[in-house]
């Protein structure tokens, strides 16, 4: 069922990633597959030795208090190690994938009176996204191509995409913290965005 | 399906940071079940959440913190819980009309000739749906008979509406099953159903609570918009 991800790796590099940060972002990959498929709990360990802080560091910005982000952090990488088996359908890094559950963990103890979870495509399985050794090999690209456009992008969108995504601020909020119209915000997030996808546009 | 009219690029991006409030998140939703082109879009996004998350300079996670989770996962198995990769719930998008979409199926379940609607006005119901209690948005469904006008639901504030079945034509143009009107609060439309059967629609709006959006309303004679 799992595509062994890791040979398909080490080629088509593009001359502009950084290859610490995608040999980390492969290892990661390994680690899960090895999750999903043996339940190794040091593969585990090491996941989270890299992941736990940051996910910690994330909710903490996101004014969560210690004990909180602590709590939110085990949940998220408790819901890693039950999930990893879907991670297999998942188009992109694990940094992503990740991201998308600790924001789920955000959400819904937000609406913690709700029985309901964050509705969100990530739990859904479609017929014309369904992966393949190929899509893995894209993911792994996507990924590097998404970490150098994000690193690089100019400051006044990367700010604005740091306090959507990090502080996990509204647009509404962005406007006022940063003292702009919100037609700004909703402007410099759509050139955000837009450069992040025409970096893509092969490879999606 | 021919789906023309998608949700504004940074309405997308605030969904992948999770920064939508509910019922906007939960039309979105519905619209990306039947539309794999925002799907694609929102992956995007969530790469930039993943690439922002993997810059962080961690924080120091508590004493025993690994040893802890372990323990709970061990204890969630030993109740029988699942703790094994679990195979994923295949949840099968279907046309919007014939059911509910899939993302409203833990609201009001997805049978539409199971809702109860309420007549607000000649040719119009509508049905409110429950949100959770700290919700900034109203999420209701609309039932329009053909040649009606869709009612103003909004409250000068934002909304975006999703057309489930039928058809309604406004200024901006035709839109059918699938399409999403992603409107800003100065937009104004006189939204009309074209269709020969009555136009189904999800439409999430921000509270009417809000000052700006009571200050607009209030200004609005005046500075006449
Ligand atoms: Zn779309």
């Amino acid at each position: 069922m799992f595509v062994p991800i890791s040979t398909f790796h080490g080629s088509g590099m593009s001359p502009t990633s950084d290859p610490a940060a995608s040999d980390t972002a492969e290892r990661h990959l390994d680690l899960i597959v090895k999750i999903s498929t043996d339940q190794d709990k040091d593969a585990f360990a090491e996941l989270f030795q890299w992941f736990g802080p940051r996910v910690k560091a994330m909710m903490l910005k996101l004014g969560a208090n210690n004990d909180l982000a602590e709590d939110l952090m085990q949940d998220t990488m408790m819901t890693v190690w039950m999930k990893a088996g879907q991670f297999a359908s998942w188009k992109g890094s694990a940094g992503a994938w990740i991201f998308t559950i600790a924001r789920n963990k955000r959400i819904d103890r937000f609406r913690r009176q709700s029985t309901r979870h964050y509705v969100d495509v990530d739990g859904m399985e479609f017929a014309d996204d369904s992966p393949d050794g190929e899509d893995m090999v894209l993911a792994d690209e996507r990924d590097r191509i998404v970490s150098n456009a994000t690193a690089g992008l100019p400051e006044e969108l990367r700010e604005i995409v740091r306090l959507a995504f990090v502080e996990e601020k509204s647009q509404t909020e962005i406007a006022s913290e940063l003292g702009i119209p919100l037609g700004t915000v909703k402007s410099r997030t759509r050139r955000a965005y837009q450069k992040i996808r025409d970096e893509l546009e092969d490879v999606l | 399906m021919n789906t023309t009219h998608h949700p504004d690029e940074a309405t997308l991006m605030e969904y992948a940071a999770g920064t939508l409030d509910e019922a906007f998140a939960v039309t979105v939703s519905c619209h990306l079940e039947i539309c794999p082109d925002c799907r694609k879009s929102v992956r995007a996004a969530e790469a930039m959440g993943g690439a922002m998350l993997c810059e962080q300079v961690g924080a120091p996670v508590a004493e025993g913190s690994f040893g802890r989770l372990l323990e709970k996962i061990s204890a969630a198995s030993g109740e029988g819980g699942n703790t094994a990769p679990a195979v994923m719930e295949q949840v099968q998008p279907q046309s919007p009309g014939s059911v509910l979409p899939a993302a409203l199926g833990s609201y009001i379940g997805r049978n539409v000739d199971e809702i109860r609607w309420k007549r607000i006005g000649p040719g119009v119901w509508q049905h409110p749906i429950r949100l959770s209690d700290g919700a900034k948005s109203s999420l209701r469904l609309l039932r329009i008979a053909p040649g009606r006008s869709v009612p103003e639901h909004g409250h000068g504030g934002q909304e975006i509406t999703l057309i489930l079945s039928g058809a309604y034509r406004d200024e901006i143009g035709y839109f059918g099953p699938g399409d999403v009107a992603d409107l800003d609060e100065d937009i104004e439309h006189q939204p009309r159903v074209v269709s020969d059967e009555d136009c189904i629609c999800l439409a999430a709006t921000e509270k009417p609570t809000r000052f700006k959006s009571l200050a607009g309303r209030l200004l609005q004679p005046f500075v006449g918009i």
